[in-house]
């Protein structure tokens, strides 16, 4: 069945350029990741006679932090199918519940910045340190970018409904949403895992 | 996962469930290969590496939907365009620093007898009175 006979308005083609424009974005950060990943790849060892990875991170943390960032990634996704139907009222519930999870997910990783820094290993203590800081922190950056985004989406959709412009808006949000998911799974695998096991 | 009638990728409801719980495996399964050593050394790094690899590509079937876009495929092409220089940029930055570290942290006497013995690089004495 034909879900969106209302909304024909969003099938333009000025929509889908936009989209793909914010899609170009979005691989242009992937490869400002590239850059952070590679420093963090070549510093990880030099530790200036601190502590490495595998002192420092405490793993049954990340993995919940990981864990609440997919589930955030997921429940984006069902609110983008609400949109889709027209389902006010479910979506803004799905997008509220991957706003609180986005934000606990900062919250933790806030609070392990904060941790790290009070036990004297902040950013300034070794190269290893500055690549870890610089690569976790800008995709911390993107968390909080995209949470502001969230909100003003989520009041928007409120006063305004869901028209044309707005899904527009959303489905690049989420776009956003899922790609900083994809770039935490290699935070997670190549900062916090192999620093783990190695 | 029939969406015959949808104009424009933007997934079902089984594609979220079943990306979301492929997901989840994937990254339990690399948390206890790494914390528990199933493999060690390389092995472990390629296993947790081609987990994190399955898992991009099931985010971007499932969550990102880059396997319905029709025509041409401009979103794929950007994607594995940056894929490309990703990987130059990663691979190229640890090759270049490895043969720095190896060429630069060592004495010249040091890295002659390195390059002789352990490379096996025979030395052509003509070059040194």
């Amino acid at each position: 069945m034909s879900h969106h006979s209302d909304t024909a308005i969003h099938h333009t083609e000025v929509d889908e350029r936009t989209t793909f424009g914010f899609w170009a974005y979005l691989m242009t950060d992937l490869v400002l990741f590239a850059t952070l990943f590679a420093t963090y790849a070549v510093l990880h060892n030099n530790t200036f006679g601190g502590p490495s990875a595998s002192e420092l991170f405490g793993m049954p943390f990340v993995l919940t932090e990981t864990m609440i960032l997919l589930t955030s990634s997921f429940t984006v996704g069902l609110a983008m199918l609400a949109i889709h139907r027209q389902k006010k009222t479910q979506a803004l519930v799905w997008f509220a519940l991957t706003f609180l999870l986005g934000a606990a997910f900062l919250g933790m990783e806030l609070y392990e910045f904060r941790h790290l820094v009070h036990e004297g290993h902040s950013w300034r203590a070794s190269g290893f340190l500055t690549a870890f800081f610089s690569l976790v922190g800008t995709h911390g950056l993107h968390i909080a970018t995209g949470l502001l985004w969230m909100g003003v989406m989520m009041y928007k959709v409120i006063k305004l409904g869901i028209t044309g412009n707005n899904i527009r808006r959303l489905t690049m949000l989420s776009l956003f949403w899922h790609f900083l998911d994809i770039v935490w799974i290699f935070i997670f695998t190549f900062v916090y895992l192999m620093g783990a096991a190695v | 996962m029939s969406r015959a009638s949808d104009h424009k990728p933007h997934g079902s409801y089984i594609a979220y469930v079943v990306g979301f719980i492929l997901s989840i495996v994937l990254t339990l399964a690399a948390y206890f290969a790494a914390l528990n050593h199933w493999f060690s050394g390389r092995g472990l790094l390629l296993f947790v590496t081609g987990l994190a690899v399955v898992q991009l590509l099931v985010q971007l079937l499932f969550f990102l939907h880059l396997g319905e876009e029709r025509g041409p495929r401009w979103n794929l092409m950007t994607f594995l365009f940056a894929g490309l220089v990703v990987f130059i940029v990663v691979i190229g930055s640890l090759w270049i620093m490895y043969n720095l570290d190896y060429n630069m942290t060592h004495t010249p006497e040091e890295l002659d007898r390195i390059m002789i013995e352990d490379d096996g690089v025979i030395r052509h004495d003509e070059h040194h009175e």
